[in-house]
């Protein structure tokens, strides 16, 4: 399902204008990371894909629908957003609830309620946790609740902020386990993070924003080889772009394979 | 004696079944700078809190062994005695803010008017403080308006303005952007050359590296390995217990097996991964370091 942002400003009830102006078009499948320095705007322009903001001016489009036009309950049919902040997302008593109530309140049949709450919990690696309460875990696995109670609604965009924010390795290739199962499944996965070597090995299409405009957008492979572009929104290059660009590589690297045969 | 002195320190929480810390001992000398690494569930939060305090004041539990902060015993001192030495940074930033202030300037200050520092020097120390986090054009903004990197600017803010002798700090940067996060490292850095005593959670192992003295390993409450960041980080032992590393070591370990890393210690920081790969491209041209961009260590 595609995106379309059309002119896309926001201004805060305190005054704070933190989007100027953006357009953009994501396609349908599309594997996307937004990246960009802290009050950039990223958070800011997510919220208006499931309707938690309203645009000042400008339009959003999912598929056909405005999201002028649309509730965030309507809108929760084709865009699953991860919060940031996962207390602001989990109220369930355990995490067998919390996951099943997304897909529940979709209206989904018993059958495939039960299939996508269980794939989900498999994908994070919650399958022995089901009777926790989320508050009495780690805000680590909290995050990881928070993302399978939005993978099993089955949306045909996901939007992950922030997802692999102090996890560890395991549950790092978790999640990058995750998002290409969904790309598999065609779905559009946008994901917001500061992890650029993450961003380096698991996305297609870069997108700096910064001081509420776009910056950079492009393939990966140009977007992050920029150094002196990105420091402007506080971003640096992946590490092992670093390195080649320091041993003199002529191309871009983005990732260990691509390195090791660059050298070899 | 250390600074701070942990001495076969076991504890568990409440109604656990398994100790979150596993007879641990650790010395950490004044002015030291010292990161703990580990998997999700090792301990590292409950390290920090014994540290800090909570652990067991505030949480309760079954504690056994001493742990020593300045001369001063935790379970001979209140919590109120304990954080006037020792100040801690919250793994989830989003929950420290105290709710009781209507700017970033007066929430940074809250703790300095607790113990009534005169307002000229609350003044001062406040806006320094925020110079050092990048914050200043926060001041007069609300605590609750903020993107989540900068609710963890503030938080941590308002632990340096107190200046606490031994600061624990929880993943400080795990919300904020690659330079910011650059940027904080080498402030903390400062502060330990300026005799503050540092205990980092971190995942980020090239700033660790490049920053801290020393590294403690923990895995299922115990301290695996110790040692000097350059050894521990690249040991085969931390690889094998899902560890995680920075790309320039686990990249080269992999080159390592086909041969082409040469070297016998494995990198890093990308001034060692370069030095390293320079060997195995013989005929390229490392280029020099970008200057005063803190890349070329400490
Ligand atoms: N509820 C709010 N009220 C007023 N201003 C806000 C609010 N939330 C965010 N802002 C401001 O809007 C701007 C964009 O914030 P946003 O949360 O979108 O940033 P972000 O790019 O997600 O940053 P981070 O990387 O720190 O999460 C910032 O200047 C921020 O301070
Ligand atoms: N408040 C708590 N009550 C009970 N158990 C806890 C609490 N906090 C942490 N634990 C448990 O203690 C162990 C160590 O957790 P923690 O210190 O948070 O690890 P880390 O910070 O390394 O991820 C884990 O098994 C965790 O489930
Ligand atoms: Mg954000
Ligand atoms: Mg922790």
């Amino acid at each position: 399902m595609k995106i379309e942002i059309k002119d896309l400003r926001f201004t805060f009830p305190t005054g704070l204008e933190a989007l100027k102006g953006i357009s953009l078009t994501i396609e349908a499948g599309e594997q996307v990371a937004i990246v960009g320095q802290n009050g950039a705007g990223k958070t800011t322009l997510v919220r208006h894909f499931n309707g938690l903001l309203q645009p000042a001016s400008g339009s959003v489009m999912i598929g056909d629908w405005d999201v002028k036009k649309y509730s965030v309950a309507k809108l929760a049919t084709r865009v699953g957003y991860v919060f940031q902040n996962p207390d602001e997302q989990l109220f369930s008593r355990d995490v067998l609830t919390e996951v099943t109530f997304g897909p529940k309140n979709l209206g989904y049949a018993k059958e495939k309620i039960d299939e996508l709450v269980q794939r989900a919990l498999s994908l994070t690696e919650l399958n022995d946790k089901t009777e926790t309460n989320p508050y009495d875990l780690s805000p680590t696995w909290r995050k990881m609740v928070a993302l399978a109670s939005i993978i099993a609604m089955d949306t045909p965009i996901v939007i992950f902020d922030e997802p692999t924010t102090g996890q560890d390795a395991l549950n790092v290739a978790r999640i990058a386990n995750a998002i290409s199962e969904l790309r598999m499944e065609g779905k559009t996965v946008i994901t917001i993070t500061h992890d650029i070597d993450f961003c380096a090995e698991n996305f297609d299409r870069v997108i700096a924003l910064s001081n509420g405009q776009v910056l950079l957008d492009g393939p990966a492979r140009e977007i992050l080889g920029q150094d002196e572009v990105l420091a402007q929104t506080y971003v640096d290059p992946p590490q092992l772009t670093r390195l080649g660009k320091r041993l003199g590589l002529k191309e871009t690297v983005r990732n260990q394979e691509e390195f090791l045969k660059a050298i070899t | 004696m250390a600074f701070v002195n942990l001495q076969n320190v076991t504890y568990q929480y409440p109604l656990t079944k398994t100790p979150a810390l596993q007879n641990i001992n650790l010395q950490v000398d004044e002015g030291e700078f010292v990161a703990v690494v580990g998997p999700n569930g090792a301990g590292k939060s409950t390290l920090c809190y014994a540290l800090a305090g909570f652990v067991p004041h505030f949480f309760k539990g079954e504690i056994s062994g001493t742990i020593e902060v300045a001369g001063k015993e935790s379970s001979k001192s209140t919590l109120d005695e304990w954080v006037l030495n020792v100040g801690l940074a919250f793994q989830n930033p989003f929950n420290q803010i105290s709710g009781a202030k209507y700017t970033v300037f007066e929430e940074i200050a809250f703790g300095l008017e607790n113990i009534g520092v005169p307002r000229e020097e609350m003044k001062s120390r406040v806006e320094d403080a925020m110079a050092l986090t990048g914050i200043r054009d926060l001041a007069d903004r609300s605590p609750y308006s903020l993107s989540g990197g900068q609710q963890q600017r503030v938080a941590l803010t308002s632990i340096l303005v107190m200046r606490p002798r031994l600061l624990v700090l929880d993943e400080p940067t795990s919300q904020m952007d690659p330079i910011g996060t650059r940027e904080v490292f080498g402030t903390i850095r400062k502060m330990a050359e300026d005799g503050m005593t540092v205990v980092l959670v971190e995942h980020k192992m090239e700033w660790i590296a490049q920053f801290a003295d020393r590294v403690v390993a923990l895995k299922d409450g115990s301290i695996l390995l110790e040692g000097k960041p350059g050894e521990v980080l690249t040991s085969d032992l931390l690889a094998e217990n899902g560890f995680g590393s920075s790309r320039y070591t686990s990249t080269a370990r992999e080159a390592k097996k086909r041969g082409l890393w040469r070297k016998e210690n494995l990198p890093v920081t990308l001034d060692e991964a370069v030095e390293g790969f320079a060997l195995t491209l013989p005929f390229s041209s490392p280029k020099g370091a970008p200057r005063g961009r803190g890349e070329s260590g400490k």
